[in-house]
């Protein structure tokens, strides 16, 4: 029994760190990329809508999983859609009454988390065929997944278009009034924070993982081959042995 | 209401506010349906049909029923709702019109549901009050020059970006960056050209 429990347990928490890294929704399924370019010019942005998604994604699943036995199979997708599209406008309405200046900054963004990959996929991929605690734990680890991604990049984008690393903080390097200042030479780059910035952060970022699982799945190859030798060459050794009793018996 | 109105809406939304590039709007299809130049176009053509009669019909719906009972909060969901339905209608008379396209469009055709595109360029629609410059007769008819401008700048830049992944394609390029990061600075160098285009009109 406990060990039973125990087992279960694990296994939830392996749901709520999967998007992390192994299932990351921005940098390995591509998912949600709209929001992923739009509002990370600065971190704050970027955790503005990563909280908001987590809150949304948590419900959405969790709403899903409880009434998925109640929806028509021709309808699923826009019934889906339409949940999504009410807790949307829930947060939406309360983003506006207590923090306006996020509601400026993310603009028409807000509305358009009803659209994002992001929460259709997991409604379809996961809330449709499991529990309701298990679909809110799925939703909270990959909203927290997407959080991580949006933070990565705005403090990168942030970083490179001006210097600082979120809520004001200047790094010392070469910008305007920081404390090491190259003949006044300003090393930051505009165009990180405009879009142009934003496609190519990704991208390094993009490529930056896909190196590193090519060199893990290298490893793995090698890893393999090696055995594979290892084998043949046991084999190889035992067919000598063989051969030489046989031989010794014959002489 | 001159005709330079039309013009400046669509030379706007075209190519000064390029919906993918400069707006974020239709990332997922412009990565997912890229790869070839065929898909790119049949993509292109159902996403204008989409947009040009979702902006018409959801631009309706709110300055003549949602604004005058004063329920323009629940205009997300009466959007989307629209939008779904707009896109199984397009699903089935593709399906009726032509098999290959209907085949080579696969998966996507259901995922303009979620487009942000679309959904984005209602609102933006809806944001830019043209109600207030020219009433909302001839709103309309700006808002539907708008769309239409849009989707031409979506499929302007998915062509032009599929053309270049297919050429991609026989260049050598580093393992690490295959596939889509390359793609995204592709992308990126293409925004920074549509950047200087600011200013034209």
């Amino acid at each position: 029994m406990a060990k039973g429990s125990k087992k279960k347990e694990m296994s939830r928490l392996a749901n709520l760190t999967k998007g992390f890294f192994k299932e990351n929704p921005i940098f390995v399924f591509l998912l949600g990329m709209c929001p992923a370019l739009a509002v990370t010019s600065t971190v704050e942005t970027g955790l503005g809508m990563g909280l908001l998604v987590i809150i949304v994604l948590t419900m959405s699943n969790t709403v899903i999983s409880l009434i998925k036995n109640f929806i028509p199979e021709q309808v699923k997708i826009p019934s889906f859609i339409v949940i999504i599209a009410t807790f949307v406008t829930m947060i939406e309405m309360v983003t506006q009454a207590f923090a306006p200046a996020l509601y400026e900054a993310l603009g028409i963004f807000l509305p358009l988390i009803v659209v994002n990959c992001l929460i259709l996929g997991r409604a379809e991929a996961y809330a449709s065929k499991n529990g309701p605690i298990n679909s809110a734990i799925d939703g909270f680890g990959m909203g927290l997944g997407f959080t991580m991604a949006l933070m990565l990049i705005g403090f990168t984008r942030e970083v490179l278009a001006t210097g600082a690393v979120g809520y004001g903080v200047y790094l010392p390097l070469g910008v305007e009034g920081s404390i090491i200042n190259i003949d006044s030479y300003i090393l930051a780059m505009d165009v990180f924070v405009g879009p142009a910035g934003g496609f190519i952060v990704i991208g390094l970022w993009l490529a930056l993982f896909q190196a590193f699982s090519n060199r893990k799945e290298r490893i793995k190859a090698d890893t393999r081959k090696r055995w594979i030798e290892e084998k043949k060459r046991e084999a190889a050794e035992r067919k000598r042995k063989k051969a030489m009793k046989e031989a010794g018996e014959a002489s | 209401m001159s005709i330079t109105v039309f013009f400046v809406a669509i030379i706007s939304s075209m190519l000064i506010n390029n919906v993918i590039l400069l707006r974020f709007l239709g990332i997922c299809p412009f990565l997912g349906v890229s790869k070839k130049t065929e898909t790119a176009v049949g993509m292109s053509a159902a996403v204008m049909f989409v947009m040009v009669v979702a902006s018409i019909v959801t631009y309706l719906l709110y300055y003549y029923v949602l604004e005058p009972n004063g329920i323009t909060y629940i205009s997300t969901i009466a959007f989307i709702l629209i939008i779904a339905s707009l896109v199984q209608l397009v699903e089935i008379f593709l399906k009726r019109v032509s098999k290959k396209l209907y085949k080579s469009l696969g998966i996507y055709l259901p995922l303009i549901t979620t487009n942000c595109a679309i959904l984005g360029v209602a609102e933006i629609i809806i944001a830019n009050n043209y109600p207030s410059d020219y009433g909302v007769l001839q709103g309309l008819y700006v808002a539907a020059t708008t769309a239409f401008g849009t989707a031409l700048g979506f499929a302007l830049v998915i062509f032009a970006f599929s053309s270049i992944r297919e050429r991609l394609d026989s260049a050598d390029v580093p393992e690490a960056w295959k596939g889509a990061p390359i793609s995204l600075v592709i992308a990126g160098i293409m925004a920074l050209a549509f950047l200087g285009l600011g200013g034209i009109v």
